[in-house]
């Protein structure tokens, strides 16, 4: 039985007919499950263009309550951690297992610093009373619609930060594989798929910053 | 020996391979059934074929709840008073089915089902591109029907399957557990497209170019790409209902500024693009199964592959179509319907490529190609009448009422469960080895065909004098029309049970079925029935298209030929 005898490396999986094909497949559904991702947030900013055309003022107040400093600050962070990962997967390639592990651990500890950094402008936020929608007490904007900037803007970065600590779970879990041996020049696969994701991470935090805090 | 020229997915640079044929036995000794056996197997199981019978088998359950409640409901209409339930419980019962139906039902049905058992054996490949998220894509289904199962067994549901705002915002119904469960199905829909996307692009076997593919693939490919592009959307829409319910974000609140229509907006960009979900892959089983029963090539292979992706394309411009009546500009609206129109090019474009497919055919009339008559009828009429209600002027007034309901059973059921059947028969033989009688096979399909006609036929009529949708009781006038319609549903449901009961016993005491009873060209075709666990026991080389009846069988048999065989 042909099909099933050929000499196949173990990290083959029995119905791929070679490392070659395995690699394109996965990185193919990886794309594709990245343009779902991009669709998943497309609707987030659908309805944030559609409200920002409707109460323009709003939006220009409310990002004034908005931290510019520390935004900008947690996107150097993610800019740094797309090059770690990049980093890492260059190192997979060229078979350094150490730099591989140290490049994945610097990652991790960006994407923690970005969930601590927005974890305390969340806290802020919470202080003054800025909940989402029903919960909403603030009285330094004066708008009707205050809440509604701040419904979008919640769910937008909550989203997001949620894809981050999916993200810190996945490459955590690669650094595991990682230490055990898994990974070297021939077979690297999983490396490159979650630095795939982790870019579209960084990607959609790079538009929110501009769209929220950046208003003019 | 022979050599053939074919380019492998993989590469796609022409290659020589040296093949030979290989006969399917009649008789397989090891089939997929025979290995890998037990409960747990089956539960744990990465195979494609296993995967897909369990889908079967939870559609069908749903297909059977859905349908009761279908029951309930037409009984209900039976009298123009209250018959027999409260005026609450007729909402909670029309939106459970309409969700189920949709969500459960007709969403997973051909791709998840039928497709996943045999999008690997057309490509002759020996499994999907990503095994295990095909079967995390089954518990995640499973996961979404114990929410829906929480929200039954607490306050239910009563917003229609639409889950407009305001209204499902402020429902006391378990508006939240519905929509997690629908949210969490759309995963196991995404899964499975992004699986069909990558199986389709890489693990073609050798000699099977884009040219040659299946029209059953194309139409999956198509049913794929909206599958990934369409449910996102509809995941952010119930994620910030849901957020709306428990937080009050206010973005679908006009009382805080937020704007009801808007959730229109987000729920028809993905639901209309969901109707074609669920019609394409019936496409693609009418594709195969006319071809089969004709003996002849496709007519128009192309016209019938591109149709299915422009379906996919201008399926995403329509939404609008379903707001004619919510206060869109005048400008939104005409666009909305004239887009609505071109829609309707592509469908009629393959309507007429079958038909065209018949013309100096063979044809036999087994049951599978009867329920493409079946289709063909009925999917014609449901068509027609949505281009209708595309027109402005006729929808103002057709706009929520049982027009409305009986244009898109004629597509849902008419279309997509009638080639659902159509397919089941068709394949039945290839999943389970064992052949269904055909004369109640014919029984039934003619009972579906008279009950559906009687139940849905009478509501166009009602519809057009202005009886409205989702009412429990109604003016005498209509009486006539509802209690036909509700007979109908009665033998409809007299026409399932058949069906079942043939299935059934088919299983337990049916005729073996050769590895070809229909005699078709189809890959699925050359491996024995039931398959082998790896559906081939060697790797198929493909030479011919899949419709060129013109040309032997034996060259629709080939395989590679390996090293151990030449030294014999
Ligand atoms: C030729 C193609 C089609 C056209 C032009 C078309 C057109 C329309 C239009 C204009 C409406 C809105 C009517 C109203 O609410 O006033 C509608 C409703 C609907 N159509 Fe179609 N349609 C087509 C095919 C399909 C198919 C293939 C399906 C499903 C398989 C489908 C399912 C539905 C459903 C479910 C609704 C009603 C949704 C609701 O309000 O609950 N349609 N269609
Ligand atoms: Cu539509």
């Amino acid at each position: 039985m042909a099909n099933h005898s050929t000499s196949h490396p173990t990290h083959v999986q029995h119905h791929f007919v070679d490392s070659d094909q395995q690699f394109d497949t996965a990185k193919l559904g990886m794309w594709v499950f990245l343009v779902n991702e991009i669709l998943f947030f497309g609707g987030l900013f659908c309805a944030y263009i559609v409200y920002r055309a409707w109460y323009p003022e709003l939006f220009q107040m409310a990002a004034l309550e908005l931290n510019t400093f520390w935004g900008a600050v947690n996107t150097v962070v993610l800019i740094g951690s797309s090059l770690t990962v990049a980093m890492a997967i260059r190192s997979a390639q060229k078979n350094q297992m150490k730099g591989l592990k140290i490049n994945l651990l610097i990652t991790i500890a960006l994407a923690v610093v970005f969930m601590v950094i927005k974890g305390f402008e969340y806290a802020h936020k919470f202080e003054l009373g800025i909940f989402p929608g029903d919960f909403y007490t603030y009285e330094g904007l004066d708008h009707p619609q205050a809440n509604v900037f701040f419904g979008i803007y919640y769910m937008l970065t909550g989203v997001h930060a949620l894809h981050v600590l999916i993200g810190i779970g996945l490459i955590f879990w690669i650094y595991l594989r990682a230490r055990k041996g898994e990974f070297n020049s021939e077979y690297y696969t999983p490396v490159e798929i979650t630095g795939l994701y982790w870019h579209l991470v960084d990607l959609i935090w790079i538009f929110l910053f501009p769209l929220l805090y950046l208003i003019e | 020996m022979a050599t053939a020229e074919v380019s492998p997915a993989s590469t796609g640079t022409k290659k020589t391979f040296k093949v030979k044929r290989y006969i399917p036995s009649e008789n397989p000794k090891k089939t997929f059934f025979t290995e890998e056996r037990g409960l747990w197997a089956w539960l744990t199981t990465v195979d494609h074929k296993k995967i897909g019978l369990m889908y079967l088998g939870s559609v069908t359950f749903f297909f059977l709840l859905g349908g009761i409640l279908a029951l309930l409901l037409r009984t209900e209409l039976l009298t123009p008073a209250q018959t027999f339930i409260e005026a609450d419980t007729y909402n909670q019962f029309f939106t459970l089915h309409g969700a189920i139906m949709v969500f459960f039902v007709l969403v997973p049905s051909i791709p998840a089902a039928l497709g996943n058992f045999v999008l690997p054996m057309q490509l002759g490949a020996k499994d999907v591109a990503f095994p295990r998220l095909n079967l995390a894509s089954l518990y995640i289904y499973i996961i979404g029907a114990i929410f829906t199962f929480i929200a039954l067994a607490s306050n239910g549901l009563d917003t229609g399957w639409t889950f407009y705002t305001p209204y499902s915002t402020e429902s006391t119904s378990s508006v939240i557990w519905v929509t997690m469960g629908v949210f969490i199905l759309g995963f196991s829909s995404i899964l499975t497209g992004t699986n069909f996307i990558a199986t389709i692009h890489k693990l073609r076997a050798p000699g099977i170019t884009w040219s040659k593919l299946p029209l059953n693939i194309w139409a999956l490919y198509a049913t794929s790409i909206m599958q990934v592009l369409a449910t996102p959307v509809l995941a952010i829409t119930l994620l910030l209902l849901t957020m709306e319910r428990f937080l009050g974000i206010g973005i679908f609140d006009p009382s805080l500024g937020g704007d009801p229509v808007l959730f229109q907006h987000f729920f028809w960009f993905y639901s209309h693009p969901a109707v074609y979900i669920m019609i394409v892959p019936g496409f693609g089983i009418i594709s195969e199964v006319i071809t089969t029963f004709s003996k002849k090539h496709i007519f128009g292979y192309w016209a019938i592959a591109l149709s299915s992706l422009a379906i996919a394309f201008i399926g995403f411009l329509v939404w609008g179509h379903h707001m004619f009546t919510s206060g869109q500009s005048a400008v939104a609206t005409s666009v909305f319907s004239f887009l609505t129109f071109l829609v309707g090019i592509p469908t009629g474009i393959k309507i007429l490529n079958w038909v065209a497919t018949l013309y100096k055919g063979s044809i036999e009339m087994k049951t599978p190609m009867v329920y493409v008559f079946v289709f063909l009828f009925l999917f014609s009429i449901g068509g027609f009448t949505g281009i209708m209600l595309g027109a402005l002027s006729a929808d103002i007034h057709l706009h929520d009422t049982y027009y409305v309901v009986a244009h898109f059973h004629y597509v849902m059921m008419g279309g997509t469960l009638i080639a659902l059947l159509a397919g089941l028969h068709y394949w039945w033989p290839k999943m389970t080895g064992k052949m269904y009688n055909e004369f109640q096979a014919k029984i039934g399909a003619a009972l579906i065909f008279i009950g559906f006609n009687m139940t849905f036929l009478p509501q166009f009529i009602m519809g057009s004098q202005g009886m409205p949708r989702r009412y429990y009781n109604y003016i005498d006038q209509f009486t006539i029309f509802h209690q036909t319609s509700t007979i109908g549903s009665y033998i409809l449901g007299v026409g399932f049970l058949l069906i079942a009961y043939y299935l059934a016993k088919s299983l337990m005491s049916g005729e073996r079925a050769g590895s070809n009873p229909w005699g078709s060209r189809g890959l699925e075709w050359q491996s024995t029935s039931p398959p082998d666990l790896h559906n081939f026991d060697h790797t198929p080389v493909v030479i011919n298209g899949p419709y060129d009846y013109h040309k032997p069988m034996e060259e629709f048999q080939l395989g590679l030929a390996n090293a151990h065989d030449e030294k014999h």
